[in-house]
């Protein structure tokens, strides 16, 4: 198995775009090319840690040119001869078969990743709710034959776990639907609202409910948020929620400057 | 000495309130309460991918499973 791989469905493979940025973690067999002393492998893999400069390789799905990742931890679980067993946690984009790769050109030994294993992807990680291929073909055909739901939600989360790891805006019904039309959140709409947002900072944008409306980013910090009475406080990237889920409760120009009716 | 940075995952996040409000419960669904088939459309699943078949293919036999119109995954997994 080679682990972690969220699976987006229909409505829900837009938030795919938020986990595609999101950090990840692996477990992976490196293979020495010669025999290295153990206490040699650990300090180099070490110095692994922080921010790197790695180059994709040949094989890769991006222009090839040297970028700066950042690797939160990289711990040595085992060495075994020349097979080296580590966790990393890396930032999105980070390849490991390079990485492995640079630590032997480092080492002088020459190195290759050997296995890998993703054990998280953004919020997902492999201790919870996650299930092979077996285990889907064989609660969906239970789930055909009872019909009972509960089967179907042990392995279809709601998309809003996707989004997990996103700093949260939750706003009043009356501002829903008119972010389902891609306006922009503006302050009267805001109910509560987490900490640690900055200007440019990637948000999600909930109901009270806990439904997750769109994708947006924050013009403002938490605190501003809060104070202000008007104006943009975040900026519509991607809707997730389709329109008229909620009613609509703002008014087109034209509606506004028509005579009230008695 | 190399600077540390924390993963975002362990980031740690307060929750505050602005004003107060009330939900109609005539409109939307609590996430984990969403009926069929929206439970679906509006649905992830944490896949442990096997090894061979590519992210894709992996999921194009979830949307033919689960007679889904679309399904795509997050993040190739290369090895």
């Amino acid at each position: 198995m080679t682990g972690v791989l969220p699976v987006a469905l229909e409505d829900a493979t837009k938030v795919v775009h938020a986990l595609l940025g999101s950090g990840k973690e692996y477990v992976c067999v490196m293979r020495l090319h010669q025999d290295v002393p153990e206490d040699r492998v650990r300090t180099v893999l070490g110095e692994f840690q922080g921010k790197i400069f790695q180059r994709p390789p040949i094989r890769a799905s991006v222009k090839r040119q040297v970028r700066v990742r950042k690797i939160y931890a990289l711990d040595v679980l085992e060495v075994d001869g020349r097979n080296v067993l580590f966790r990393v946690g890396c930032e999105a984009g980070t390849y490991i078969r390079k990485l492995c790769h640079d630590v032997g050109e480092v080492l002088g030994s020459g190195a290759h990743m050997h296995e890998l294993r993703r054990t998280r992807s953004g919020p997902f990680t492999e201790t919870a709710d996650i299930v092979t291929l077996h285990d889907v073909v064989y609660l969906h055909s239970e789930w055909q034959k009872t019909q009972d739901l509960d089967i179907l939600r042990k392995f279809v989360m709601p998309m809003e776990k996707a989004l997990g790891l996103l700093p949260k805006i939750v706003v009043r019904d009356s501002a829903v639907d008119a972010l389902c039309h891609g306006a922009h959140l503006t302050a009267p709409g805001v109910v509560s609202v987490d900490t640690g947002i900055e200007p440019r900072t990637e948000t999600c944008v909930y109901t009270l409910k806990g439904e997750a409306i769109t994708l947006a980013t924050a013009t403002m910090e938490t605190q501003e948020i809060l104070r202000k009475s008007h104006g943009v406080v975040a900026r519509n990237n991607r809707v997730l929620m389709p329109r008229g889920t909620y009613p609509k409760l703002w008014h087109t120009k034209q509606e506004a400057q028509a005579p009230v009716k008695d | 000495m190399l600077s540390s940075i924390p993963p975002p995952w362990t980031a740690k996040r307060e929750h505050l309130a602005k004003s107060e409000a009330e939900t109609d419960p005539a409109y939307g669904c609590r996430p984990d309460e969403r009926p069929y088939p929206d439970m679906l459309r509006f649905g992830v699943i944490n896949l442990d991918k096997p090894p061979g078949p590519s992210s894709h293919e992996v999921a194009a036999w979830i949307r033919r499973l689960l007679g889904v119109k679309q399904a795509g995954h997050g993040g190739t997994l290369e090895a």
